[in-house]
């Protein structure tokens, strides 16, 4: 077990590696650097060359390179051209708040999805059955930033019942510790402000769990609908073990390993989608962040996040495959 | 003699006739059968009708809509200032009223079906060849080449693990960003995000092909390694892959709306899209949600229709499920 965990750490090095390159060579052949950014379409061309030199983007790409995985090495990700600050000091600050839209989309995708999977699946052929199917892929077919913006239209703007905008409102003065607001408000006994901070999220959480809570019950149902004709079932009916202990230790035990590893893979989709939801809601996460930065052309932000959020989809991944093989006795790591 | 070998002659055709009826009753392969069970899916029929229906309107919608889709009709005629928040809705001229440059909304929304039915094929196939190319490559590496062949598969599985490792959009995103603003580079980085889902899918899939007893037949009778690999191997693992792609149809063209909303999206001049326009429609929520409304329901349709038709396909290609 734990030679897996570190070969598959040591793997993450030439993806991460080439990950860089790809990313570095991408990146740099945007069309209008960061100079038309900040001068706009004023700038005269010596202005524009002087601010490529002071962002040394006037040498050659590969001393550029150079430097780039040199300060890589000591975690320095470069400054942000258009906020000044750190990378690095910018992800961690905003990270919190994407991590929060996930988990809250990932709470009700789960909540939601697992049930009403499980549930179709005993009344295989019912109404609901149809419903619940029909319903799931008709919701993975709906553009997530269109949802949003149904949401918002309609229960922020229409109905007025959650906040159509950011993360927590401007007249609450909370302190953030940590930046998790509703976390930071639950540590400064703000209950007020954590209330507020789960109301923000809940619009942008609904649109996010579109597609998860869709794949979510789609994998549930045809996982139990399998496990249900297997011989072990049977034969745990057969021996007299009542309903509620075959479905407890049999049926959802034996059924919830493919959808533990469909749970991983749904971050990569969690985070594609941060960045629409984000920007619908102006949610202050590293999606909206990661928009502002493809319009300004914010070189360093855009590798450093997309690098970042490389890392961490690979460790979850990484982090799922390893309970996968706690959870189920059978799976062997090698 | 003569009557002998006639007789002989009338008893082989009656053969070859019992023979060949019967082979034909035999013959029920795994497509075919996989048709017939489509068939009788009633949502496979709804899915197929759809995108039949989409078809239709994009080949021959074109040339049946009532207005120039790219004529500022509202404009000229001064109805349409959507500057001031004048955009007139539905009337019996114009079915679904004008669009923000006062265009009719009703045939930019038909002749809209051709060009995203283009941009789905187009960036599918994309993601389906080099997909393919690459898990073909990998598969049979991997399978039947040895050591030297599992080196190949590992270097090949590093570039696609690489671009697995970032979620889809943001791949779509650096790939559209390098290229440059064109209808091409849209096609070019929604088929990328594919790429590493088919070449998975397919190496997967002749891993465990390569296993059969029909490649262990092969290879004693003598038959090369590269001829197993593309006239046994690969046609037998490419149900899943075909599945796969017709589910891309569907999310290729909600990607293509979503590289549109991040301002990454692109457009052949003065032809209409729907994710185009659902993404230009957002900055005119206030004035006309319904702008937002009629291609996001188009999209949505459509992408269904493809997803229907997808699932009904996986299920009736499922070895498990079949009787």
């Amino acid at each position: 077990m734990f030679r897996f965990i570190v070969r598959r750490l040591l793997l993450l090095i030439p993806t991460l590696f080439g990950l860089s390159i790809l990313l570095f060579v991408w990146l740099h052949r945007l069309p209008g650097g960061p100079e038309t950014a900040i001068l706009g379409e004023r700038g005269t061309p010596e202005m524009r060359a002087q601010i490529r030199r002071s962002l040394g983007l006037d040498e050659p790409l590969l001393m550029q390179y150079g430097r780039f995985m040199k300060r890589l090495l000591q975690l320095d990700l470069g400054t942000s051209i258009s906020t000044k600050r750190e990378v690095t000091t910018e992800f961690i600050q905003r990270f919190p708040g994407t991590v929060e839209l996930t988990i809250t989309a990932m709470v009700i995708a789960i909540g939601v999805g697992i049930p009403l999977g499980y549930l179709a699946a005993r009344r295989s052929g019912s109404i609901l059955d149809h419903a619940s199917v029909g319903g799931s892929l008709l919701g993975t077919c709906i553009p997530i930033f269109f949802l949003a913006y149904v949401l918002k239209a309609v229960f922020a703007e229409w109905l007025g019942w959650f906040p159509a905008i950011g993360r927590q409102d401007s007249s609450i003065d909370a302190t953030h510790p940590t930046n998790f607001f509703v976390l930071d408000g639950l540590l400064t006994r703000e209950w007020d402000a954590a209330a507020d901070a789960i109301w923000h999220l809940i619009l942008p959480g609904l649109a996010l769990a579109s597609i998860p809570f869709a794949i979510l019950v789609r994998i549930t149902r045809a996982s139990v609908l399998e496990v249900l004709g297997e011989d072990f079932v049977r034969t745990a009916e057969a021996k007299g073990l009542t309903e509620r202990v075959v479905r407890r230790r049999h049926v959802l035990r034996n059924a919830m390993l493919p959808v533990a590893t469909s749970i991983g893979l749904l971050t990569g989709l969690l985070l594609s989608g941060a960045v629409l939801t984000e920007t619908v809601f102006g949610f202050s996460g590293i999606g909206l962040f990661l928009y502002e930065a493809i319009s300004n052309r914010d070189y360093p932000v855009l590798q450093g996040f997309i690098l970042l959020i490389a890392v961490i989809f690979t460790l979850v991944n990484l982090a799922v495959d390893v309970s996968y093989s706690l959870i189920d006795p059978r799976v062997r790591v090698r | 003699m003569t009557l002998a070998s006639g007789q002989k002659k009338d008893k082989l055709d009656r053969l070859s006739e019992l023979a060949a009826v019967r082979d034909d009753e035999q013959g029920v392969s795994l497509w075919r059968d996989a048709f017939r069970r489509l068939r009788r899916n009633p949502a496979a029929i709804v899915g197929a009708a759809i995108l039949l229906l989409f078809v239709l309107v994009a080949i021959v919608g074109p040339f049946l809509v009532p207005y120039d889709p790219a004529a500022q009709i509202g404009v000229q005629q001064g109805v349409v200032r959507s500057g001031a928040g004048i955009i007139p809705g539905p009337s019996s001229d114009h079915w679904l009223g004008y669009d923000h440059q006062g265009r009719d909304e009703f045939s930019r929304l038909i002749a809209g079906s051709r060009q995203t039915l283009i941009v789905g094929v187009v960036s599918t196939v994309i993601g389906l060849t080099v997909g393919v190319l690459l898990g073909g490559l990998s598969g049979a590496a991997a399978g039947l080449g040895g050591r030297w062949g599992r080196w190949v598969d590992n270097v090949l599985m590093r570039i696609v693990d690489m671009l697995l490792s970032v979620p889809s959009l943001l791949l779509a995103v650096s790939f559209a960003a390098i290229l440059g603003p064109s209808p091409a580079t849209v096609m070019i980085a929604v088929g990328a995000v594919s790429v590493p889902v088919f070449a998975r899918l397919l190496r997967g899939s002749m891993i465990a092909q390569a296993n059969r007893d029909y490649v262990l037949a092969a290879t004693s009778l003598g038959v090369g390694r590269g001829r197993i690999a593309i006239s046994h191997v690969v046609p037998n693992s490419l149900a899943p892959v075909i599945v796969q792609a017709t589910l891309t149809l569907a999310t290729a063209i909600i990607e293509v709306a979503a590289l549109s909303f991040l301002g990454l999206g692109s457009q052949v001049l003065g032809q209409p899209e729907w994710g185009l326009m659902l993404a230009e429609a957002q900055r005119y929520l206030g004035v006309r949600p319904a702008l937002a409304i009629y291609p996001a329901v188009a999209i949505i349709i459509t992408a269904f229709g493809f997803t229907l038709l997808g699932e009904a396909m996986r299920e009736a290609l499922d070895p498990k499920l079949r009787k």
